[in-house]
């Protein structure tokens, strides 16, 4: 059922307010698009700093204060401003309405409050960040953050504040549109594993957020009128920031994955030509994740003075949330099982992910595990870590569903081999980059250290070195992608012979998604034995 | 010994850290042994059913529900396993701390102080003696620091408004890394210090060779006075206080219900915030002085309380 029209959401209209004053979620998606990737290109110029300052152990190329205000903005830009609206504003924007047949999402007018919502209060903070910056790390720990900064604090809280609101409208308006504007015959077992995994990082984002946005005003409300919350001076807790940080925080750290693994589950399928082994469990063990997410915040606290018997109920949790996790793996690798796996580079991502993921949900064992925590909590293994599940998994998962989705959203071809290249090159820059990390954590060195002992400067070195080679992959995509947008070969609708409905209508897609309502007719993976597909609509 | 068999690991040197070192080894082999199938299975399918291969594709496994049951079960107790491997030994380390050498250790940007009992002071260094658990009472002048020695496997955040209790048994003599492991303001990396670990002997020469003006009780017995509390604690003024003799390590029936132990914390928290919570029998009726006394003044007193411990009690 190819879609025969003329224009497409592009081409329907070329002048610049109907770009900034669009409802089309296609286009919203495009705008989020634009601005996270400035946001990442920002971020990802703090670490190379970061990195050019530790490739020695004395301070040479800046001052302390400039070192805590650049790895602050780091964490600040890439945390808020980039992996937590990634893949749900742009891929899930543009998708879900294809992906369930939909015109567009439930609230469109919504969806384009959200997006000046994300760009006011990412000005605010970039402000904040090039006008003095901060000094507090992206963690905001109090009374660090309410009395002893130097640094414009309650402007940089306001913008994480301001884009909370975009977090909270994104996840309402797909929680609703889920809900009520699936295609007739689309049951919640035939919707895409993306879709659950995106109702999941909703429910999170709805539920979090506001919480975020509470604790942060406090700060703000402490720092300005000294009103006492979380200074024990003034007869405040700094425990209670904690807690507060990390209700939202840890949960957080799900709404970054689970989109990532919905990417992964659509790849995986599309290159083994095979049904997802085991559906229904992959789709439950998101909604798993984003439950159990809400009782592990405990586990950053270990060492932080809370009561020990808090300390094993968080550790046992922490080993429960990683069990749907490990699920997914397993359900991921089986699939390949008698499949037809084709190279392609979103399954080179999708691949690169199944592993670096791995690495990282071990790891997150060693710190689980209270008595070894006490050890590397706050030093360099946590920093590698929580790299291989935001960076190798969510940003793998994410330029794999960028490169998969591309010739459906920009209606081009990108050239293969580059993309294989630079998906091999990020592998390989990553693993150097981080995997030296763990090694300088359990050596003892504690992460936001601007000076370090001089006989950890060949891990150090390494990383460094590596992490030159990652910013030369990431930024490879943007020159090839940006050459396809206009000499790239044109795109059929179903390049990769997927069974989607988002595959089952022209690219790019025409203004309302589909000439008609697709009937969906089954499950969202079924390939026959031959690896031949057949689409969820005919 | 096996722990020097996993690369780039230098072992622990204090009574706990092998019991650290052991469960990374665990954890380790654990995760190799996950990442090394995973990897044979993604290699393997990935070549063996590479598109236009000619391996058999029939015969598929339909019913997946036994496999998932079988691997949710394997990853269950494998990592109940190790929770419990974990958290037994964090129980057996820090729930029942052995009595030790208290030394007290004030935290500010960006310096380590640390005050023995006999009055001796040291900055950005720590002298222990080897082989005897040294008890750790911590206290930060400003913001959140934490305690971190690599080498003994110890760390705890040091929370201004509070007392964090640590305690170590370093196992080997020699001078150890300290660091603080909490992002503290501009100069956090450069707050690190030395834990010199001594020969008994040499420990108490070296405490002999410190230049004190009185034990850290003693001069707290002087700021006790200066600070008015004798009129109340001890003689006969009309207003009744409780009595500190032998209070220190003795469980405090409070007012209202409860029970609590007059440990360092207790009696910190007493001068602070003296209505928070008040002993059986008594009336809230003496004054904070919460913004009168720095840390350092109120290790003196607390020292001075704990060693009326051994007083009889009035």
């Amino acid at each position: 059922m190819k879609a025969d029209v003329e224009t497409n959401y592009l081409t329907a209209d070329y002048r610049l307010r109907s770009w900034f004053l669009t409802t089309d979620h296609k286009r919203v998606a495009v705008l989020f698009f634009a601005t996270i990737t400035l946001f990442f290109f920002v971020g990802g110029a703090a670490a190379t700093m970061i990195r050019l300052e530790l490739a020695t152990p004395q301070a040479d190329l800046v001052r302390s204060d400039i070192y805590n205000r650049l790895f602050t903005m780091h964490g600040v830009v890439m945390v808020w401003f980039f992996l937590i609206p990634s893949i749900p504003t742009t891929l899930g924007n543009f998708l879900v309405p294809l992906m369930i047949g939909a015109r567009d999402l439930a609230f469109p007018r919504l969806n384009l409050t959200s997006w000046y919502l994300f760009l006011i209060g990412g000005s605010v903070t970039l402000y904040a960040l090039f006008v003095g910056g901060v000094d507090t790390g992206w963690t905001f720990y109090a009374p660090f953050s309410t009395m002893y900064s130097n640094g414009h604090v309650v402007l940089a809280v306001l913008g994480v504040f301001i884009a909370g609101f975009s977090s909270i409208l994104t996840g309402l308006n797909f929680i609703v549109t889920i809900h009520r504007l699936r295609a007739p015959g689309l049951t919640w077992y035939r919707l895409p594993i993306f879709i659950w995994s995106l109702y999941a990082t909703s429910v999170i984002l709805v539920l979090a957020t506001p919480e975020l946005a509470i604790t942060l005003a406090l700060v703000a409300l402490e720092r300005i009128t000294g009103i006492g919350i979380f200074n024990p001076r003034l007869g405040g807790d700094p425990l209670l920031f904690q807690h507060m940080f990390w209700f939202y925080s840890h949960p957080a750290v799900y709404i970054m994955i689970l989109p990532g693994m919905g990417v992964v589950s659509e790849l995986v399928t599309c290159f083994s030509r095979k049904n997802l082994f085991g559906y229904k469990f992959v789709a439950w063990c998101s909604i798993a994740i984003a439950a159990i997410g809400f009782l592990v915040w405990g586990h950053h606290m270990f060492v932080s003075g809370q009561s020990p018997f808090a300390g094993i109920v968080f550790s046992f949790m922490s080993f429960v949330v990683a069990v749907p996790s490990a699920i997914k793996v397993f359900n991921w690798t089986a699939t390949l099982h008698k499949g037809w796996v084709s190279y392609d580079a979103p399954m080179l991502y999708a691949l690169a992910f199944i592993g670096l993921f791995t690495i990282g949900g071990l790891t997150g064992l060693f710190l689980a595990c209270i008595a070894f925590d006490v050890f590397v909590t706050d030093t360099y293994f946590v920093i590698a870590h929580f790299h291989y599940i935001m960076v190798g998994g969510m940003v793998t998962a994410y330029f794999g569903g960028l490169h998969y989705w591309w010739p459906k959203i920009t209606g081009r071809l990108y050239p293969e081999y580059w993309a294989r290249a630079a998906a091999i090159l990020i592998f390989f820059g990553f693993n150097m980059t981080f995997f030296p990390q763990f090694i300088l954590g359990i050596l003892g060195m504690p992460r936001r250290y601007h000076v370090y002992a001089p006989e950890l400067q060949v891990w150090n070195v390494l990383s460094s070195a590596g992490a030159s080679i990652l910013a030369l992959a990431y930024l490879l995509p943007l020159f090839y992608l940006g050459w396809s947008l206009f000499w790239g070969r044109r795109a059929s609708s179903d390049p990769w012979h997927a069974t989607g409905l988002e595959w089952q209508t022209s690219s790019p897609p025409p203004k309302h998604n589909f000439v008609a309502t697709p009937i969906v007719e089954r499950g969202p993976y079924v390939y026959t034995v031959d690896g031949e597909a057949v689409p969820q609509n005919a | 010994m096996w722990r020097n068999w996993i690369p780039f690991w230098e072992p622990g040197v204090s009574s706990y850290a092998g019991d650290v070192d052991l469960l990374f080894a665990g954890l380790l082999a654990m995760s190799v042994a996950v990442i090394m199938l995973l990897l044979v299975l993604l290699a393997g399918f990935a070549v063996r059913y590479r598109a236009g291969g000619h391996a058999d594709r029939s015969h598929r496994i339909r019913k997946s529900w036994h496999w998932e049951v079988s691997w949710t079960a394997a990853t269950m107790i494998g990592f109940l396993g190790l929770f419990a491997w974990g958290a037994s030994l964090y129980l057996e380390v820090y729930a029942s701390a052995p009595a030790g050498l208290p030394i007290y250790v004030v935290a500010k940007q960006w310096m380590w102080k640390a005050q023995h009992p006999g009055g001796q002071r040291e900055i950005n260094e720590l002298h222990v003696p080897v082989n005897r658990p040294v008890r750790l009472i911590m206290a930060s002048q400003d913001v959140i620091h934490s305690f971190f020695v690599p080498a003994f496997r110890v760390k705890h955040d040091v929370v201004p408004g509070r007392y964090q209790d640590l305690w170590f048994e370093a196992e080997k003599v020699g001078v150890f890394q300290l660091l603080c492991a909490e992002f503290c303001g501009t100069d956090h990396s450069r707050m690190s210090g030395r834990i010199v670990v001594l020969e008994p002997a040499e420990y108490e020469a070296w405490l002999a060779r410190q230049d004190v003006g009185g034990t850290l009780a003693a001069e707290g017995a002087a700021l006790f006075r200066e600070l008015g509390c004798s009129g109340c604690h001890f003689g006969t003024s009309a207003v009744r206080a409780p009595p500190l003799a032998g209070l220190y390590g003795k469980p405090v029936p409070l007012a209202g219900g409860g029970m609590t132990i007059a440990d360092e914390r207790y009696i910190r928290d007493c001068i602070l915030n003296p209505h928070a919570q008040v002993p059986a029998g008594y009336e809230p009726l003496m004054p904070s002085f919460a913004g009168r006394v720095s840390e350092d003044e109120l290790i003196r007193l607390v020292a001075y309380i704990k060693s009326l411990a051994a007083e009889p009690r009035q």
